[in-house]
């Protein structure tokens, strides 16, 4: 199995609050992994870790085997590493294209140049809007994000991480405050998603993360309780009792 | 070629790369300095500092509406440019043109050496640290009685005719057309980089700094970038103002500037490039006129058209003529 993304002993306090406990985790190449728990259970948090965006307290993240504990948020999107986001971070006042065309333009190494005009490079912005047509967004090409509507808006968040070619997508929970009618959109985009991209997702719609990951790790306080497949997972008592002695589903 | 087509015409990828194509509209700012010259030819030493303003606040438009970097210090930049060009002047520098980028190279590595350090803050402490820099800068300058003339100001600055041909004259003629081309070349510059992706990625960091990390754009870098293009950009302003007025005072590097800049954008628009262009002529001329009438208690009203804009025209006059444009359109 080639590793696309581990993490080793990774640990998050905030004060004396334990975050993320020691997680040893890894990400196959071309992986459809979900990783779930309550509420709390550090889901997020550990995204952040594997982004950069925090630091961690101990431990390291490995991108295809090299780590990059040390390495910016910056430094890590470069390696391959892409992202969304729990709650829409986005351009809101700049146009679905344009929101895209940025990450299109970053990944060349464009995204600085002072002197040529940004719409002189037809290839990115025709980049872009080929990824808008494909999660159904080109009629929205040119409103501001602002005016469309959310369940859209998360396709955006994608669309924006799909710009960056990552070879790791972290997806944090896409189908958050998106109507379930509106989540069969988001399923047939991350199904179309190309084969060798490894996906790590966090979500609470429980259906689907069972139709989308082969694999679903749990971690509950901050740590891993277990992990196999969609099967093993719904067969584990101890994963049924945190659920259901929650008295939700998700 | 100017293009004003709508976008429902042409397709979402033909419009944004059409997108920074000159737009009839954005020439009225020059057939409107050509007929004043011919229009109010004893009001030119007025017009030449009106446009000296635009380019300071155009240089601030960088900074403040694209990028998002709100400064109380940018005077620091202007009076930097202006002890530069008007001490070179004084120790025998007397070509004007060529002071120019000097007086930008020196603003600009005060941009950078101070962007670096205060650009780690955010929000009131990065506010408190431009102010902080305009504030040692002025000190500085009071201090260095031997270099700027102190509380006096410095004085004795002498420039050769433009090109060897052109003087100074009293009537502000040279100044006018001088300061004309020279706030179009900066015009032309600024222009294409808020339209190049550099400008697109800080509508980016000001809108979302957290985004701008997650697609890989290296902020901090282009802050600091920007922020030093500002500062040379204000340092030219600066160079124009001691030369067309052949005196630099203390004042170039006071908070009030820092603060009459900053209105003068916020009346315009800020980070729309043209805000510049309506704000300084509009609070010039404001000033003028209200200090006529009232020359005590001018800056007051200054200050209710100020709470006026802020809070019922957020965008400036420009926010309020593209909110009117749009309901037309509509």
């Amino acid at each position: 199995m080639t590793v696309a993304l581990e993490t080793r002993g990774l640990r998050k306090n905030f004060g004396a609050m334990v975050v993320t406990n020691g997680v040893d985790f890894k990400l196959a190449a071309g992986a459809r992994h979900a990783l779930i728990g309550p509420n709390g259970a550090g889901k997020s948090t550990f995204i952040n870790l594997i982004a950069g965006r925090l630091t961690p307290s101990a431990g390291s993240v490995l991108l295809a085997g090299e780590n990059v504990t040390a390495l910016s948020q910056e430094a890590r999107v470069k390696r391959g590493l892409g992202r969304t986001f729990q709650i829409n971070t986005l351009f809101a006042n700049l146009t679905v294209l344009e929101n895209v065309t940025m990450a299109v333009s970053e990944r060349l190494g464009r995204g600085g140049d002072k002197l040529r005009f940004a719409g002189s490079r037809r290839d990115i912005v025709e980049e872009a809007y080929e990824l808008l047509k494909r999660l159904h967004l080109a009629e929205d090409a040119l409103r501001p994000v602002r005016e469309i509507a959310y369940g859209r808006q998360r396709l955006v968040e994608m669309a924006i991480a799909l710009g960056l070619r990552p070879r790791v997508l972290l997806l944090d929970e896409p189908a958050a405050g998106v109507p379930s009618a509106e989540t069969a959109v988001i399923l047939d985009v991350m199904e179309a998603l190309p084969a060798d991209m490894a996906v790590l997702i966090i979500e609470h719609d429980m259906d689907l993360v069972f139709r989308f990951a082969k694999t679903i790790t749990v971690l509950v306080r901050g740590a891993v309780l277990t992990e196999g497949t969609p099967a093993e997972i719904v067969a584990d008592p101890r994963v049924r009792e945190i659920y259901l002695g929650e008295g939700r589903h998700g | 070629m100017f293009v004003y087509r709508s976008a429902a015409t042409i397709s979402p990828v033909d419009y944004m790369v059409c997108s920074h194509r000159l737009r009839w509209p954005e020439l009225l700012p020059w057939v409107a300095i050509i007929a004043a010259y011919f229009a109010f030819p004893s009001y030119l030493a007025l017009g030449a500092q009106v446009m000296i303003m635009v380019l300071f606040a155009l240089s601030l438009d960088l900074v403040l509406g694209y990028a998002g970097i709100v400064t109380l210090g940018h005077a620091a930049f202007f009076g930097v440019g202006a002890y530069t060009a008007g001490i070179l002047a004084v120790h025998g520098w007397e070509e004007a043109i060529t002071a120019l980028p000097v007086a930008a190279a020196v603003a600009g590595a005060v941009g950078l050496v101070t962007g670096y350090i205060i650009l780690r803050t955010r929000g009131l402490t990065l506010l408190m640290l431009t102010l902080a820099v305009a504030s040692m800068l002025g000190e500085a300058a009071n201090k260095a009685n031997w270099l700027t003339g102190g509380a006096d100001g410095l004085q004795g600055i002498t420039l050769r005719p433009l090109l060897g041909v052109f003087h100074f004259d009293l009537f502000g003629r040279t100044a006018f057309v001088y300061c004309a081309l020279v706030l179009f070349a900066g015009w032309v510059f600024v222009r294409r980089l808020v339209h190049a992706p550099f400008g697109r990625s800080l509508t980016g960091i000001r809108e979302n700094a957290a985004r701008m990390h997650a697609i890989g754009a290296p902020v901090r870098q282009r802050q600091i970038i920007v922020y030093t293009i500002a500062a040379a950009l204000a340092g030219v302003a600066g160079a124009l103002e001691a030369q067309t007025t052949q005196f630099v005072g203390l004042n170039v590097l006071s908070f009030d500037l820092s603060g009459a800049v900053l209105i003068m954008l916020i009346f315009g628009g800020v980070g729309r490039l043209y805000g510049a262009f309506v704000g300084a002529p509009l609070y010039m001329v404001a000033q003028d006129a209200l200090s006529r009438l009232d020359p005590e208690y001018w800056f007051f009203w200054v200050g209710l058209l100020l709470v006026v804009t802020v809070m019922f025209a957020r965008g400036g006059i420009l926010g309020v003529a593209d909110l009117l444009r749009r309901k037309v359109m509509r």
